[in-house]
């Protein structure tokens, strides 16, 4: 039996990087488990919002949490662009042409962050970068806290957003039939790009919260890919919900494999879900949901 | 006889690449060919599942590093030679291939999802080649130097040059079979349509089974060879993310579900990252970026990749489509 | 040669096909009709292994075949077509047939050969080599009819290869059938062009919501007042019936 002493705050360690995992998992569910657009580029696309907040804070002395006034809406025009301009023209209606394309996006974005930044790993000081409070004897980097809650606000606002704008209600319609969205006269393209762009977006809101506790370089984002899919798919593939439980479980479960395998194995245990759910449960713990 | 022009093209084109060693005389120069053809072999290995077949695996590498730790593991800790190693090597990762398969294709994994699997797969052998102790862990390993061919090192290169050449050869040799075999017929089939293949008498599991097998002892045989050639491999060489894009970008470049395409994007591919090199210098990441770019463009604008710009050219000729080209 | 004993579908608390039982002669033309939504297509789901029925069991020439895969039962000899062709795009149209054909012919010559063999006989013969993508509707259609043939079936089961051919065609297409027959092979199609259920069939079972509600010979069964009520609902069956009476014959 292990220590309650080490586990929980090792489980409080796990729940905070868990909200950090879903904060990056909500706007690839609304793409990829709403839309199935399967957006391979995610992770690069976080690290090109972080690199951004870095620049922010390095070169204006703009706070990261200010940062969350600038962020977000680049990010969402570049996912609407990218969107608009590449990946819905090159998908010729295939499932894996997007992915293609989107991995070639990743490459590109990881590439010329490479060229351009150097694979140095930066980090940003703030006033608030030390600051912990004590909760059941774990310290908690105040920062954590602060993702944490703000990956709950925002999973309450996309959902919000779903079910009650006209916007969203385009993107359920959309999201179950595609013809006849179209006919009723809703802009299929202009839709796909809108949600794609929210999509990116929530990638700003999460570089601006994970910032401060966090660091950046250019290979930063591949690592958040996989974990980002398998939130999704873990969290039944479109719900906000679902992606916020999904998050906080694989954050336990790399925490407790971590712990008890060491930390080179831990996240061992996310992948081993990750196959294990698309193989004997691919609609997700939740089951499916919009 | 069925596809015998390509046949003779096939062997053709080995034919001249097989006199490089005679007329090339700087190592460097004939190190490319190995390049390339090393390339193409992961390649066409890709080509088989992806191609042929319509799986399309994010995580060949999962393949590739088994068939190179295999060799480098047989040899240093079980002092195995590495021509058996190969051996071991190939149908290891074919084993590990064949397991992937069915955890996908019994499960009815397909498209996106195959991919994501895939890829799950491979990163976790990327961690536990990381935390073991037989590989050496994130160190890595290191293939004492000893040229001699019994130890499938070769003080010149050119043992290297025929050591890809017939891996290479056997390879598109197998491709070449597909167009015109039972199998073949079978896997495209499944490939262009599930349920009709099936309705007609196809198990689709098992030919799927068959393409990952294949597929996978293929490209375990391109990670033996990368092993003997740079005689060091780490969990990232072996099992990281690279080695699966370039396995996927190479057919798709040149021309997927085509017998020649993986050859034309691995020479592409190569010489597009020896020019960079040339002009930019060794900087990270630009070759890397040029090849999104690529894939990018290929499927916008020519999703049949760079050889249906000969198909195009060839039908203007004959009327015969070269479906199994 | 069929041999199906009440075999029920249901998805999601509908069911689809309910309690149906059908015995087929060797040698015959059977056909299947029924509005559309009656369950016809998932009835040759079933019977195919493409889906599994909940209930019922299915022989094929005295074998149970229940739950075996539809590979396998096309290999034991009864092979489908489907109602939206399903072309492999990108092949040729032999190669297409030779898919078929590779059932019985492990030769990639011999699967071809007589590829082209069954593409002549279908009517196809002078579009060996064009892709099937390229194939009108008619031509797809012989197409699918072509690919199932290579496969030397004992049984076939067509399901709607007239749907959305004009009548020209259909007149081509219904000969083809008649000689498929006529070498020996058993028949059972789903047809909605009634033209072709009277003149090729001998039998006709009639499907209604999921249940098998007649079945006889087609000019008896067309004449079958639930038959006629279930294709246009009781009212208009019973202004029709007026109709009739009023107009002195």
């Amino acid at each position: 039996m292990i220590d309650p002493v080490i586990l929980i705050p090792s489980l409080i360690n796990g729940l905070t990087t868990g909200a950090l995992y879903a904060l990056v998992a909500l706007g690839l569910t609304l793409i990829y488990g709403v839309l199935h657009i399967i957006n391979f580029a995610h992770g690069a696309m976080l690290m090109m919002a972080l690199y951004g907040v870095f620049f922010l804070n390095r070169l204006f002395g703009i706070d990261p949490y200010v940062a969350l006034l600038i962020v977000p809406p680049a990010m969402f025009a570049i996912g609407y662009a990218l969107q608009r301009g590449i990946i819905g023209r090159a998908s010729h209606g295939r499932d894996e042409n997007i992915l293609l394309v989107t991995l070639g996006l990743s490459i590109i974005i990881e590439n010329m962050a490479l060229y351009f930044f150097r694979s140095d790993t930066r980090t940003i000081e703030t006033p608030y970068s030390f600051e912990v409070v004590e909760f059941a004897g774990a310290f908690v980097p105040v920062a954590k806290v602060v993702a944490f809650f703000g990956a709950l606000v925002t999973a309450a606002l996309l959902w919000a957003f779903m079910s009650k704008t006209d916007l969203g209600r385009a993107i359920r319609a959309l999201a179950k039939e595609r013809k006849g969205a179209r006919l009723v006269g809703i802009n299929v393209d202009h839709v796909f790009a809108m949600s794609f762009g929210i999509g990116v977006a929530c990638l700003g809101v999460a570089a601006c919260l994970l910032m401060p506790s966090y660091y950046v370089n250019p290979q930063v984002g591949y690592g958040f890919v996989l974990i980002a899919f398998t939130t999704v798919v873990l969290g039944g593939m479109g719900s906000f919900v679902g992606a916020m439980i999904g998050g906080l479980v694989i954050g336990v479960v790399e925490a407790m494999g971590g712990l008890f395998l060491g930390d080179s194995l831990g996240q061992f245990g996310i992948f081993a879900i990750f196959i294990l759910i698309l193989m004997f449960r691919p609609t997700g713990l939740l089951g499916h949901k919009v | 006889m069925i596809n015998t022009k390509q046949l003779v093209a096939l062997l053709v084109i080995f034919g001249l690449i097989a006199t490089c060693p005679f007329w090339i005389v700087s190592p460097s120069t004939l190190n490319t060919v190995i390049a390339i053809l090393y390339i193409a072999l992961l390649g066409q290995a890709w080509n088989i599942l992806g191609g042929y077949g319509g799986q399309f695996s994010f995580g060949h590498a999962a393949f590739f590093g088994t068939g190179a730790y295999t060799v480098a593991v047989l040899q240093i800790q079980f002092g195995i030679n590495p021509w058996l190693g190969m051996v071991a090597g190939g149908l290891l990762a074919m084993g590990v291939a064949l397991f992937v398969g069915f955890a996908s294709f019994r499960y009815g994994l397909r498209g996106s999802y195959f991919a994501l699997v895939t890829l799950a797969f491979a990163e976790v052998l990327r961690i536990l080649s990381n935390s073991v102790g037989f590989t050496g862990g994130g160190v890595g390993i290191l293939i004492p130097l000893e040229r001699d061919i019994a130890n499938m090192q070769f003080a010149d290169n050119r043992g290297y040059f025929w050591l890809i050449w017939t891996l290479c050869l056997a390879c598109f040799l197998t491709v070449w079979w597909l167009g015109r075999s039972r199998f073949g017929a079978w896997l495209m089939a499944v490939r262009d349509n599930e349920d009709a293949a099936r309705a007609l008498g196809v198990d689709v599991f098992k030919t799927k089974m068959g393409a990952v097998a294949l597929s996978g002892f293929f490209s375990g045989l391109a990670g033996v060879f990368y092993a003997q050639f740079y005689l060091y491999l780490d969990p990232l060489i072996a099992y990281g993310s690279a080695i699966s894009i370039e396995s996927l970008l190479v057919p798709i470049i040149g021309g997927m579900g085509t017998l020649f395409g993986p050859l034309i994007g691995a020479a592409v591919i190569h010489t597009l990252s020896e020019v960079t090199r040339h002009n930019i210098g060794d900087v990270p990441g630009v070759a890397l970026a040029i090849y999104g770019v690529l894939l990018i463009v290929i499927v916008m604008f020519l999703p049949r990749g760079l050889i249906s710009i000969f198909s195009v050219a060839k039908r203007a000729f004959s009327k015969r489509r070269p479906a199994n080209a | 040669m069929l041999e199906v004993n009440g075999i029920s579908k249901s998805f999601g608390g509908l069911k689809a096909v309910d309690n149906v039982s059908m015995k087929i002669a060797e040698g015959s033309l059977v056909s299947l009709i029924g509005p559309n939504g009656a369950g016809k297509t998932t009835f040759f789901a079933l019977v195919t292994g493409f889906h599994k029925p909940d209930s019922g069991t299915v022989t094929l020439a005295g074998s149970d075949i229940l739950g075996v895969k539809p590979s396998d039962i096309a290999r034991a000899g009864m092979v489908r077509t489907f109602q939206i062709v399903q072309p492999f795009a990108g092949q040729t149209v032999r190669e297409n047939i030779a898919v078929g054909a590779h059932l019985r012919h492990t030769s990639r010559r011999d699967a071809l050969d007589r590829a082209r063999e069954v593409a002549e006989k279908v009517g196809l013969g002078d579009r060996l080599d064009q892709d099937a993508a390229d194939l009108t509707v008619a031509g797809r259609k012989r197409l699918e009819v072509a690919r199932a043939l290579a496969t030397d079936p004992k049984l076939v089961l067509f399901d709607e290869v007239l749907a959305g051919l004009n009548p020209s065609e259909i007149r081509d297409v219904i000969p083809v059938i008649r000689a498929v027959r006529d070498s020996g092979v058993t028949i059972l199609l789903i047809e909605h062009v009634m033209q072709a259920v009277m003149s090729l069939s001998e039998y006709t079972f009639v499907l209604n919501q999921g249940r098998l509600i007649a079945e006889g010979e087609p000019r008896a069964v067309a004449a079958n007042q639930t038959v006629v009520e279930a294709y246009l609902g009781p009212g208009m069956a019973a202004r029709l019936k007026r109709q009739a009476a009023e107009v002195p014959a």
